[in-house]
């Protein structure tokens, strides 16, 4: 055995010498930074066609950018906690259903509590009002934290996979909203809600739901990017075994991820009902599907410990640019289906080509 | 045996039933401070049972652990982490998407100073420059920022594996079959790193192994399992390829039973 320095010296390092690894490390970033150009400029691309060929700028108005932000709105808050799923290796298919049913439960509670109008039946005033939308968003998050508590020990205690499980509850959720409003949309929610919170705006510039989305968004992007929780989350996505057996209690970290879901699903309710005034009972069947396609969009790998939350955004905003750019150029709108179909498959294309370079790696 | 030096690791007795299956049957195993100490044994012997009990992922039903000569009771790998006993596992258990830095910190990451840590916000530029700081002092060359583990070679993998117990570890470094999937160059490497971890740490390293020529290359001494048993232990200068497959085969009587070490 030779001393210690000499072996250190002397001990060949496995296919690789300094200049190479910078060169590795080069090509890592390099691919990282293409591949977030390259969803971006798509939607670069789009939005400059839309500009171009709609009729005298109507698509780069200030009130139709409005109107795409406050439609991609609810899907981005969803797509952000989907995103924290997949990078996790989890799922959850129910979050439609969750988003039915916590607006009705939201409904529900303010048309109890609201009271009748009594004092000037002209506004509309109720004498509970503050109280009733209070109690009401209260009680809307907190059935959404139930239902995200109960996918969560399905998925992660009863260990049924997630799959399965969610699919499940989206009938069950769904079924329980529908048996318990007879499959009616319900209404009754004070006037006050859509008037200053659905169709309002901060400043009379941003509306408010769109102000929840990028706060919401913010939040976990920064708590994904820059926090233990965040990196965690990679790290049970990658391999859960590992995860747990660095000491990270895996299954918690997954429970809190459903419940996470199950709390923006019911932000989603609430504010659904905000800007309709009613809680849709038939809405809603294509949340999961559209939110997991938006993330897919935006880079994260289905395949857990893999994604970014930039990503998402751009991928929650291509479906919502592209309905509205065939709706101002009178184009049939089902076309977005089309459109958001292809890009999703380009999407997971490059993610298998990815997997594969890293296995050969 | 020199008997001023407490043996970093001391199981005595060590017995642990599956149902009706008897994995252990009463082994005892002793490491000494600084040494590479070889368990071998066939498959069925009990040296994954052994090694879990040591890791804290099963306890015992009989029989007792001493590090230091203190007696331990590990209920899960985070107590054994904190006795400093770490585990270098066969599947390494990387995340293999993540950089090393973040690896080798993974389940007990630098945060930030002041309120940010309190939030939770690591400190990735710490971690990672750590992280290399422990790789070169392992004489491992490995691209530490952004580039993922699952692009490493098997042997760098195994350099980033053997950083993380080496931030951590004091008393004790398990290796289970480190070179069991690598190539002859890779296997060599790691080797040699085992040999920089005793020789410039001081370190006590259980190595588990199903190769003959890696043991004779590497340990100082050698405990074999057989049957959930231990039913021999030697110098490895007292040993052959001939005695330890006849200890490992159960072909040799047990006469040879903890012969005098």
């Amino acid at each position: 055995m030779s001393t210690t320095a000499e072996s250190g010296a002397q001990t060949p390092a496995p296919a690789q010498n300094p200049a190479a690894d910078r060169k590795a490390e080069r090509a890592q970033k390099r691919a990282e930074r293409y591949e977030s150009l390259t969803i971006a400029g798509i939607l670069l691309l789009i939005i400059v066609v839309f500009s171009v060929l709609a009729p005298s700028g109507s698509f780069l108005s200030l009130d139709n950018l409005r109107n795409v932000a406050l439609d991609a709105s609810t899907m981005l808050i969803l797509a952000a906690g989907m995103t924290f799923l997949l990078i996790a290796a989890g799922l959850d298919l129910s979050i439609g259903a969750i988003v039915v049913f916590t607006a009705v439960v939201a409904a529900k509670v303010m048309a109890a509590l609201a009271g009748d109008v009594t004092i000037d039946v002209a506004q509309l005033n109720h004498p509970h009002l503050f109280l009733a939308l209070l109690l009401g968003i209260g009680a809307s998050l907190l059935v959404g934290l139930g239902w995200g508590l109960v996918n969560g020990l399905l998925a992660v205690r009863a260990k049924i996979p997630a799959f399965i499980a969610t699919l499940a509850t989206a009938g069950v959720i769904l079924g329980l909203a529908q048996v318990w409003t007879g499959g009616l949309n319900v209404q009754g929610a004070p006037i006050q809600l859509q008037e200053f919170f659905g169709l309002g705006s901060l400043f009379g510039v941003i509306p408010w739901p769109v102000v929840v989305a990028i706060v919401v968004t913010g939040i976990l992007w920064v708590i994904l990017g820059w926090t233990r929780f965040g990196l965690r989350t990679y790290a049970i996505g990658a391999n859960p075994d590992s995860a747990a057996r660095a000491g990270i209690n895996v299954g918690r970290h997954l429970l809190i991820l459903y419940v996470l879901m199950g709390v923006l699903a019911a932000i989603v309710g609430v504010i659904d009902l905000a800007r309709f005034n009613t809680a849709s009972v038939s809405g809603h069947t294509e949340d999961a599907l559209a939110a997991i396609s938006a993330v897919v969009i935006g880079g994260t790998s289905l395949f857990g410990g893999r994604g970014r939350m930039s990503g998402t955004v751009i991928g929650a905003l291509i479906p919502a640019v592209l309905l509205n750019g065939f709706v101002i150029m009178a184009i049939d709108p089902f076309w977005q289906n089309v459109a958001v179909g292809l890009v999703l498959l380009g999407a997971v294309y490059v993610d298998q080509l990815r997997r594969r370079r890293a296995q050969q790696g | 045996m020199g008997t001023t030096d407490v043996p970093v690791l001391r199981a005595t007795g060590v017995t642990k039933r599956f149902g009706h299956v008897e994995a252990l049957r009463g082994a005892s195993l002793e490491v000494r401070p600084g040494e590479v100490h070889a368990l071998l044994g066939d498959n069925g012997a009990g040296k994954s049972t052994l090694v879990k009990m040591l890791s804290g992922v099963h306890t015992p039903d009989e029989g007792t652990i001493e590090i230091d000569g203190r007696t331990v009771r590990f209920g899960t790998p985070r107590d054994a982490q904190e006795a400093g006993v770490e585990t270098v596992y066969q599947d390494l258990a990387l995340a293999s998407t993540l950089p090393p830095g973040d690896n080798v910190f993974l389940g007990r990451e630098l945060l930030k100073p002041g309120l940010l840590g309190k939030l939770g916000f690591v400190d990735r530029p710490a971690m990672r420059r750590r992280a290399a700081e422990e790789l070169a002092t392992v004489g491992a060359r490995v691209p530490s920022a952004v580039v993922p583990v699952s692009a490493l070679s098997g042997g760098q993998k195994q350099a980033v594996a053997i950083s993380r117990s080496l931030i951590w570890g004091r008393r004790l470094l398990i290796m289970d079959e480190p070179t069991a999937a690598l190539g002859a160059r890779q296997t060599h490497y790691v080797l040699e790193l085992i040999k920089r971890v005793r020789d410039d740490r001081g370190m006590a390293i259980l190595l588990i192994s199903h190769s003959l020529p890696d043991v004779f290359e590497v340990a100082d001494r050698v405990t074999v399992l057989r049957l959930g048993e231990d039913v021999m232990t030697a110098p490895i200068g007292d040993c052959t390829t001939e005695s330890l497959l006849g200890a490992i085969t159960g072909a040799t009587t047990l006469g040879a039973r903890k012969e005098a070490t």
